[in-house]
This record gives structure tokens, sequence and C-alpha cells, in this order.
């Protein structure tokens, strides 16, 4: 198991740098797929089997799906990848990233110094975490309901075409 | 009958709400019916009420109309308390106000603001009738503010011209001064009595201070305060020669007849507190003395004919506030009575003269009129006499005199008093002539565009039998003892004591009183109009020049007060324009400007830049808390 | 079962947050930076769920539920401006939409 994660994680990493440095957003996207599969092997040697097919149902299919309907839509042409090129040059980059280092060496020298013991060997499965939920977590529920409304009508809101491209404070824009 | 009382000042105040509502729509013919009438049919009611007064002999009528407001145990009332002194006022108020009323109908036709005036006036002598038929001192001050509201009002009536705007402010802001002194005044009453009714504090008074007590004198000289504001009475006189900048039956009717004697009946109505306080009473008779000097040598230089008819005024108000300063109240208000008919009747046949010469105030451009309009010339002439005091057939002679032997004779009476009386009288009658000569007599100089009419005729001609006869219901003691004037007044006032000794050789007094008047008309028409080089001559004179000048400028009380109250007032106020304080703030302001400019170049619109502010104090935080 | 020291579970995390954050910095690409975010916020799913196990207890999985939800409730929110910007601004460059410069 300890071996199994170890893997998984070597693997998440790899496949997060992929990410972030692809120049074409459908292979980012298939790095980021493979990045939280890895996760949610992780989430499963942790001893949260039921998080782990959380994790690729939800982020593996449902948002990165979406984002690829997105990216559909948008109908981007070969000079997206070129112009990603340009953007990503060192000069730009390299200060974000050691800005990013540091906050990461920080980071793990926190977690080093701690005094800690391995984690514990149960795991936690579903219906704890469902009694949980519907237990002490009820207020956070129904809130999550409610994000999850203002997300929908939110999105649909902004998601409506408008025929005109003006700002649609300043202007009267056209009925829908 | 005496249920009606109310009636006489809410009758004006009608007319004036009226004419404020729909002067402007009604015919312009209606303006002058209410005005005049609404104030006629208060002289009306005051006098049946006089005469119901009179034969029944009651003390005091009081009514009480309604509760104006009540605060912990304090609750004036809009009250109205008439006894002979009120009837007095009340009498001169409606009357002359009435026969003013009828002038203006004719005097201000032409204007444009006819209803405008109207208004004001009934409104002022709705404010004056509250202001003497008040029962308690609240509603007193409510008048006497409205009365100074509605001067301002009518100085400034021709509000077109900046200096009558000016004039207007003046009036309003120099009476301020003594109204400010008179509710300090009234504070301090309230404190000692907790009640602020008239008839109260003049009886609990002598049971709470004794004679010279200092409060007593405090609350008294706060009380000639706002009396000499009022009253234009030195040092507050300044205002009274630029109010002349109103319509002239506004000079008659507020600033010669009626409201600038406010202060003489609010002494006159608070004696008990004078007599609890000599000092206070010699200072109102050393103010009555000074003023009516400096008034009326004032009076000697001016060319204005109005002007010298407000100096005449302030100087005559000095004798009143001299005869109360040596107790001699009735003498006061008698003396109030004749001069509201004799003042307004001057005022009146100026405004006539002026009228008639295209506006013309310059007296050494009028000239001849004494032919061309003799009613007015007639009626000026008696009130001329009056003023001067002219010896047995005028109303002013019987007035005066009687001030002249009580300055001496009286309670309170000096030498110095009646000697500065004396020279003031030789100056009034000097002055008076002076300007009756230079205004009616000599050579034409301007042509007469307008012949008064009948309705400002009528108001002169009553005035002038008014002036005449007015002065024998009050004859002196040893001439045939006829004193209906102080009886009718003495369940008011108390009648003044009269120094045994003197009282035998009264009649050398009125024998130099009357040579005196007589010789300072003889002057006049001297050097006026016999022998004019002799005026020439004095004027080479640099001595004689420089005291005209001197005088010309009211003993330069105007260059005074600039000096020692506006300038150093406006350099403050330019001073402080740009002072340490507001420097500081200023300086706030550019600083939280700076700020902003500051941070306004950190909002680029760009999400990274704003992304990396995130990070770089995420690393700030977390190195902190590593270091610590 | 297992010795899997909470220490390697957290320092995973820590790392993917910083790719994450990385990401975000160096992109201009909008959806790059909106997978960034996703990036991150997986990366503090993950830190709820080691910690949860260290004590054996259900709450770092509730946490890391609530932040799935929060994560598809944005991804949703976020996409659907990305759509209305690149129709008014015909671009996926963040930094042009810079209007809100001071």
């Amino acid at each position: 198991m300890e071996l199994t994660f170890y893997i998984a994680g070597a693997v998440a990493i790899l496949a997060t740098i992929m990410v972030i440095t692809r120049y074409n957003m459908i292979h980012a996207l298939l790095y980021l797929v493979v990045s939280f599969l890895a996760v949610a092997v992780v989430f499963f040697t942790l001893g949260a089997p039921f998080m782990a097919a959380l994790e690729i149902i939800i982020y593996a299919g449902a948002i990165v799906v979406l984002i690829i309907f997105v990216i559909m839509m948008l109908n981007l042409s070969e000079d997206a990848t070129q112009q990603e090129k340009e953007w990503l040059k060192p000069s730009i980059w390299i200060g974000p990233a050691i800005l990013s280092a540091v906050l990461l060496a920080e980071l793990i020298y926190i977690f080093t110094a701690m005094d800690v013991p391995t984690t514990a060997t149960v795991p936690v499965d579903a219906k704890l975490v469902g009694l949980a939920l519907f237990g002490p977590y009820m207020l956070g529920v129904q809130l999550c309901g409610m994000m999850l409304m203002a997300g929908i009508v939110g999105a649909y809101h902004l998601g409506r075409q408008k025929k005109k491209v003006t700002h649609r404070f300043l202007e009267k824009e056209a009925a829908q | 009958m005496e249920n009606l009382i109310w009636l006489i000042p809410a009758l004006p105040f009608l007319g004036a709400l009226l004419l404020i509502l729909f002067g402007l729509k009604m015919p312009r013919i209606m303006v002058p019916v209410i005005g005049a009438g609404s104030v006629g049919i208060s002289s009306l009611l005051t006098i049946f009420l006089g005469i119901q007064f009179l034969s029944d002999g009651a003390a005091m009528y009081v009514q009480h109309v309604w509760t104006w407001f009540s605060i912990g145990g304090f609750s004036p009332g809009i009250a109205f308390h008439v006894d002979a002194l009120t009837m007095v006022f009340i009498f001169v108020i409606t009357f002359v106000g009435f026969l003013i009323h009828l002038y203006s109908a004719e005097f201000m036709a032409e204007d444009a603001d006819y209803s405008r005036f109207f208004a004001s006036m009934n409104l002022f002598v709705g404010s004056m009738l509250v202001l003497v038929l008040a029962d308690n001192l609240v509603l007193l001050y409510l008048g006497w503010e409205g009365v100074g509201l509605c001067s301002f009002l009518l100085i400034g009536f021709w509000y077109r011209e900046p200096a009558n705007g000016y004039a207007a402010r003046k009036a309003f802001i120099i009476t301020r001064v003594g109204d400010t002194a008179m509710a300090i005044g009234l504070f301090l009453l309230f404190q000692y009595f907790g009640t602020l009714n008239i008839q109260e504090i003049l009886t609990q008074a002598p049971q709470t201070w004794s004679v010279g007590s200092q409060t007593a004198v405090l609350v008294a000289l706060l009380l000639v305060g706002g009396a000499v504001g009022k009253s234009a009475q030195l040092p507050l006189q300044t205002w009274l020669p630029d109010a002349m900048a109103g319509p002239s039956p506004v000079s008659a009717l507020i600033h010669a007849a009626t409201m600038v004697t406010a202060g003489v009946y609010l002494i006159t109505r608070t004696y008990v507190l004078f007599e609890l306080a000599p000092t206070a009473q010699m200072v109102v008779a050393f103010i009555g003395a000074a003023t009516l000097l400096i008034a009326g040598f004032t009076a000697l230089t001016q060319n204005d004919l109005k002007r010298v008819l407000a100096y005449s005024t302030i100087s005559q108000i000095g004798y009143m506030f001299l005869a109360l300063g040596v107790g001699a109240w009735s003498a006061a208000v008698f003396h109030f009575m004749i001069h509201a008919f004799f003042k307004a009747l001057l005022f009146l046949g100026a405004g006539a003269v002026i009228m008639a010469l295209h506006h013309e105030h310059d007296m050494f451009k009028m000239g001849g009129l004494r032919k061309k309009m003799p009613v007015v010339f007639w009626t000026f002439l008696i009130g001329s006499a009056s003023l001067a005091a002219v010896p047995l057939i005028s109303a002013g002679f019987y007035s005066k005199d009687q001030i002249l032997w009580l300055g001496l004779a009286g309670g309170n009476g000096s030498v110095i008093l009646y000697i500065a009386a004396l020279l003031g009288a030789f100056v009034t009658s000097i002055y008076t002539f002076r300007m009756v000569f230079i205004t009616f007599y000599g050579e034409e100089k301007t042509h007469i565009s307008h012949m008064p009419g009948f309705w400002m005729k009528l108001p002169l001609v009553v005035l002038a039998i008014l002036s005449l006869l007015g002065g024998f219901i009050e004859l002196p003691h040893n001439f045939a003892h006829f004193t209906l004037f102080t009886d009718y007044l003495k369940p008011v006032l108390p009648v003044i004591v009269i120094d045994e000794g003197l009282a035998t050789i009264e009649w050398i007094f009125q024998i130099v009183a009357a040579l005196v008047a007589l010789s300072g008309i003889y002057i006049a028409y001297l050097f006026y109009l016999k022998k004019p080089y002799l005026a020439q001559n004095m004027e080479r004179s640099k001595f004689a020049m420089s005291l005209h000048r001197f005088w010309y400028s009211g003993w330069g009380f105007d260059a005074l007060y600039n000096a020692v109250f506006v300038r150093p007032y406006v350099y403050l106020s330019k001073a402080n324009r740009s002072d340490g304080i507001d420097f500081f703030y200023t300086g706030l302001a550019y600083f939280t400007q700076w700020l902003n400019s500051l941070f306004t170049r950190t909002q680029t619109g760009m999400l990274r830049t704003y992304m990396m502010g995130v990070l770089v104090g995420a690393i700030l935080v977390v190195t902190i808390s590593l270091l610590l | 079962m297992n010795g899997i020291s909470m220490e390697a579970g957290l320092l995973l995390a820590a790392i993917l947050f910083a790719l994450g954050l990385m990401g975000l910095l160096m992109r201009r690409n909008i959806i790059f930076m909106l997978v960034s975010v996703e990036i991150m916020l997986n990366a503090a799913g993950l830190a709820f769920i080691v910690a949860g196990m260290r004590w054996a207890q259900p709450d770092g999985q509730v946490m890391f539920i609530f932040i799935l939800t929060m994560a598809a409730a944005e991804v949703s929110v976020g996409l659907a401006l990305i759509l209305q910007l690149y129709h008014q601004l015909k671009t996926l460059d963040s930094d042009a939409a810079s209007r809100m410069r001071g």
C-alpha cells in the first residue's frame, strides 16, 4: 500500500506539471484527468474509497468534461496553441515560479518539522461519512445546496448569448 | 367689549395674511381697502374700548386667548393686558397708524409692490400691538422681534438699491445687539421669579429685591440695553438715520411714531424694576441727556430733510429717556404721544414735499414751497412749532416743558440734566426752523411734479389738529392745573415727587424755556432767511467747518464702530480664511488624495498582478508565523 | 494496514497546491487559470482527507465533499463567465480584461 501511495503521488505531481506547461489545451486537460485519477488512488490508499470514487466521477468526469465542452464551444483555431507558446516565456513565468517555490519550501519546512505519527490504518467508509454529513454537518449540506442552486442560476444568467457585444450595464440590450 | 381685545391685533394680522396670499391677484383698489381698513377697524375698536375703559373705571382688562406653550410649569399665554398705559399706546398705534395707512394709499399708489408694502405695514401694526398688549414678557418679546423684522422689511422695501438693503441690515443687526441684552435680562427675570408675567413680576420684585440690589441693577441695565437698541439711543443710535432709506410713511409710522418708542414702553412697563435700581435709572437719564444733545447738534448740520427728522426723533426720544430717568413716567408717555402726532405729521409732510420734487431729499435744492403747497406748508409749520415747543399754542410745549421742569425739580432731577435738556431745546428750535425756512421759503429751486391729493392731505390736517390741541389735556400746575393725562395714568404709574422748594418758582423756568425756544427760532430766522451771509461767514471759519463735518457725520459714531468692530471683525474673518487649523485639514485632504493616487496605481485591472499580491501576502504571513 | 506517514500526504498536497498556484500565475490563458484553480482546490481537499485519516474520523471527508461541491459550482459559473468574456473581447487573454484599471 505504501508503495502504491508513493507511485500515485509521483504520477500526480508529474501529471500536474504537465498540465501547467502544455500549450495545447486538450493535452493539458488529458493530463489533468491523469492527475485526478492519481489523486483518487492516493485517496484509496489513505482509506477513503468513497472519496476516491467521487474524485473520479466529479473531478475527472464532470468538471473536465464541462471544460472540454466549453473549449469546443469556443471553437479555437491552431493559432491558440501558437499564442500560448508566445505567452509562456521564461521571462514571464520565472518570477511566479520562484515565488511559488518559496511558498512550497516554507510549507515543506512546516510539515517536516512536525513530529507526526503515521496515519491510522482504519478505513472510514461511506456510511460513516453519510452519518456525519446528515448529523453534525446538516447546516453545511444545506448551504452547499443553496450554493449549487445559485451556481446554476448564475451560470444560466451569465451564459446567455446577448445580441449586442457591448457592456450589459451600459447599454440597453436587445430583448432575448 | 373687553372680549374683543384680541381683535385689535388680529385684524392687522388678518389683513397682512390676505395681502400676502392674494395681494397680487386682487384688484389694485382692494389693497389699500384691506390694508388701511383692517387698521381702521382696529382703531375704531380701540376707541370704543377706550370709552368703555374710561366710563366703567376698571383698573385693567385681561384677556387670555390661549396658552402659547407649557413647559415644566412655565406656560406663557397669548394673553392681552389692557390698562391706562396700554390704552395710550394702542390708541397711538392704531389711530396714527390708520392715518399713515390712508396717506400711504396715495403715496405708494404708483409703486409696483403696492400689496407687499401694505402687507408689511399691517404686519408691523399687528406686531406692535402684540408688543404693547402682551401680558407677559415672552409675548412682548415676540412682538418686539416682529416689529424688528417689519422694520427690516420696510427699510429695505426698495431693495433693488443696494444702499437700502445695507441700511436694512444695519438696522436689524444693531437692534439685535440690544435685543440680545434684553433676552438675557428676560432669562435673569425668569430665573428669579419663575414667571415672565409682567404684573406678577412687578408685584414680586419689591418683595424679592431691596432698593439698589445688584441683581435688580443688572436686570434693569439689560432691559435698558434692549430699549436703547430699539429706540436708537446712545450708543446704538447709528441705525436710525440710515433707516430713512425706507418710504416716508414707513419713517413716519415705524421710525418716528411707534417702534422706536418701544424702548420707552418697555421701561415704563417695568418701572418697578427701575425704581429698585436707581443706578440703572440714572444711566437712563444720562443716556437720554447725552443722546438728545448729540442728535440735536447732528440735526443742525444735515442737508437731507429726512435725516434732520431722523436725528430729531433720536433727540426727542432722548427727552423721553431723560424723563424716565428722573422718574417722570407719565411725562415720558405724554411726550411719546405728542411726539407721535407731530413727528408723524412732519415725516408725512416731508414725504409729500419729497414726492412733489422728484424724490429730492436735499433741503438746499428745495425752497419756495410755501405758496405752492399751502396745506403741506401750514401743517408742516404746526408740526415744527410743536417740535420746537413754541410756547402756549403748540402741544410740544406742554409735553417738553413738563420734562424740562421735572428734569430739574423731579425726584432724581439735577441741574446738569436740566441744562442739557434746555440746551437741547434751544438746538431743537434752531434746526427745526432752519429746516422750515430752507424748505418752504426762498425761491423755488426744483419744479413741482406731483401735488398731494385728498388722501395725503387728510392725515396731515388731522395730525396737525392733534399736534395743536393734544397738549391741552395736560397743563402745568401753575397754569390752570389741568392734569388729565397724569390723572389718567395714575392707577398704573406713580406720580413723581416734586421738589417743593422749586415748585413756587416754576414760572421762571417756564419763561426761560419759552424764551429759549423763541430765541432758537429767531436765530434760525436770522441765519437762513434774514441774513444768509452770516451762515456763509461761518463757513469760512476753519473751526466751524471742522465742527460742522464732525456733527454732520453724527459725531463720528459710524467711523468709530467701523474701526472698533467692523474692521477687526473683517480682518479676523479674512485671517481665519487660511489659519493653522484649516491648513491641517487641507493637508489631511491632500494626503488622502496622494494616498489615493498611490493606491490607484496598484489597480492595474490585471488578474495576475492581483494574484501575485495574494501570493506575496501569503508568503509574508507564513514567513512571519515561522519566524515568530 | 499501512504506514503512510501524514507528512508524506501533506507534502503531496503542498506540492500539488504550489504547482496549481504556479500555473495560475504563469498562464495568461484564462481557461488555464481556471484549471489551475481546480488543481489547487483538489490539493486542499487532499490535505483534508490526509488530516481526517490521521484521526480516523469522517470529518476530513465531509470537508472534501464540501470542497467538491464548491468546485463544481465555481467551475460552472467560471466557465459561463469565460464564455461571456470571450464573446465580448474575442480573446482568452486575461490581461485584456483590464478595464477595472484605477
